[in-house]
């Protein structure tokens, strides 16, 4: 199944690279002046995102460098030990929405130090896999169309988060317990 | 919500640092932090151009129609606010299927493709429509189903069976994913029953506190 979905993975961009002009060809369509024409909004986007990513960056990187990420997750690490999960998985649950490269650098962390196959490292590699970074993906697609209120998009989003840190746990515990 | 998280987290980092008698760290993390953001933006250019190029030509043609009603019902489902044949209901689900692959660099630009499309439906420009709010729910949530950058990790550190964690992400994953679509509908109808209360007969209701 694995290698199925691999290969799948390995191919699909070399396939839609190719399919795509292909298909507009048949149709007639002038396919280096469509790409063109598209490609110009391209640089235009990225730089109208700057000014949400640069804030968000700002505040989150002030927030991690003051040491105040490390005393909240130290402190709901110690808090939550007594739930019965291995409190040094807890920590990555708070890192998780706010910063993808600070996550995985917090996952990968654990993963060195109590080993890729011991139950950490499996919470910690399901964790840090299967959800996105919430902050950064709201960031860049309202800053994309320059929308300034998100409504319910942030709760529903860190929302998420919170059940699958949960599930990841659990489903790790039934798995590999 | 974002305004108080992003006033928090620049608060609450400078009286640490205060306490903590390093002060001068909030200076480099700041312009660090800037910094940051600009390099990822530039590094997206590249992809965005890309992919736009390539996008423009699928719409062109008419294959991304033709992919959108294809796959309909479940975004019919999904977004029952959005047209049938709009292109948006394209770009959502070549978005959502560039996810699936964990195709993060192509899911990106097209999500992005989705959001403009659908802002042209948005009747409030500034504010996200509930279609662009069940977009992003499901990029926020974003269900994978092979974890790529996990596994080189794994393998990295000499793990006996890399991929093992494949099953349970996917669990975790497709559960965060409900939850995330359970939430937004939630939310839409919430938001949707107070936008339609008459403003006449709620003279003691507190305006809504949005965000």
């Amino acid at each position: 199944m694995y290698a199925l979905i691999n290969l799948i993975s390995i191919w699909a961009i070399p396939i839609i690279i190719v399919f795509i002009p292909l298909f507009a060809f048949t149709k007639k369509v002038p396919v280096y002046e469509s790409f063109i024409d598209g490609a110009k909004d391209g640089f235009s986007t990225a730089i109208q995102i700057i000014p949400h990513l640069v804030g968000m960056m700002v505040a989150i990187s002030i927030f991690r460098a003051s040491g105040a990420l490390d005393f909240f997750v130290g402190w709901t690490g110690s808090f939550l030990t007594s739930l019965g999960v291995p409190s040094e998985i807890l920590p990555l649950g708070l890192l998780r929405p706010l910063t993808g490269t600070g996550s995985l650098a917090f996952a990968t962390d654990l993963i060195r130090e109590y080993g890729p196959d011991s139950m950490i490292g499996r919470m910690a590699s399901t964790i840090q896999g299967s959800t996105d970074t919430t902050l950064y993906v709201l960031t860049v697609y309202m800053g994309a169309v320059g929308i300034r209120n998100g409504r319910y998009a942030l709760k529903v989003g860190l929302f998420s988060d919170a059940v699958g840190f949960v599930a990841a746990i659990a489903v790790c515990l039934i798995f590999f317990g | 919500m974002i305004n108080v998280i992003w006033f928090a987290l620049i608060v609450i980092g400078f009286v640490f640092a205060a306490i903590t008698g390093n002060i001068e760290s909030v200076t480099t993390a700041a312009f660090d932090g800037a910094k940051t953001g600009v390099t990822v933006c530039f590094g997206l250019i590249s992809v965005l151009v890309f992919w736009m190029g390539m996008m423009r030509i699928a719409e062109d043609s008419g294959l991304l129609k033709k992919i959108a009603k294809l796959l309909g019902p479940i975004v019919r489902y999904l977004f029952p606010d959005v047209p049938r044949d709009h292109p948006a209901i394209g770009y959502i689900l070549s978005n959502m299927s560039a996810n699936l692959l964990g195709l993060g660099n192509a899911a990106t630009p097209m999500g992005i493709k989705a959001m403009q499309e659908l802002q042209t439906l948005n009747p409030d420009k500034e504010v996200a429509s509930p279609a662009m709010c069940t977009l992003l729910a499901l990029n926020t949530a974003s269900v994978t189903l092979i974890p790529t950058t996990l596994i080189a990790i794994r393998i990295n550190y000499n793990s006996a069976s890399p991929t093992e964690i494949v099953g349970t992400t996917l669990v975790a994953t497709a559960i965060a994913t409900m939850a995330a679509i359970l939430a937004d509908r939630w939310c839409r109808r919430w938001n949707l029953h107070k936008d339609h209360t008459p403003p006449a007969t709620s003279i003691s209701s507190k305006p809504s506190l949005k965000g």
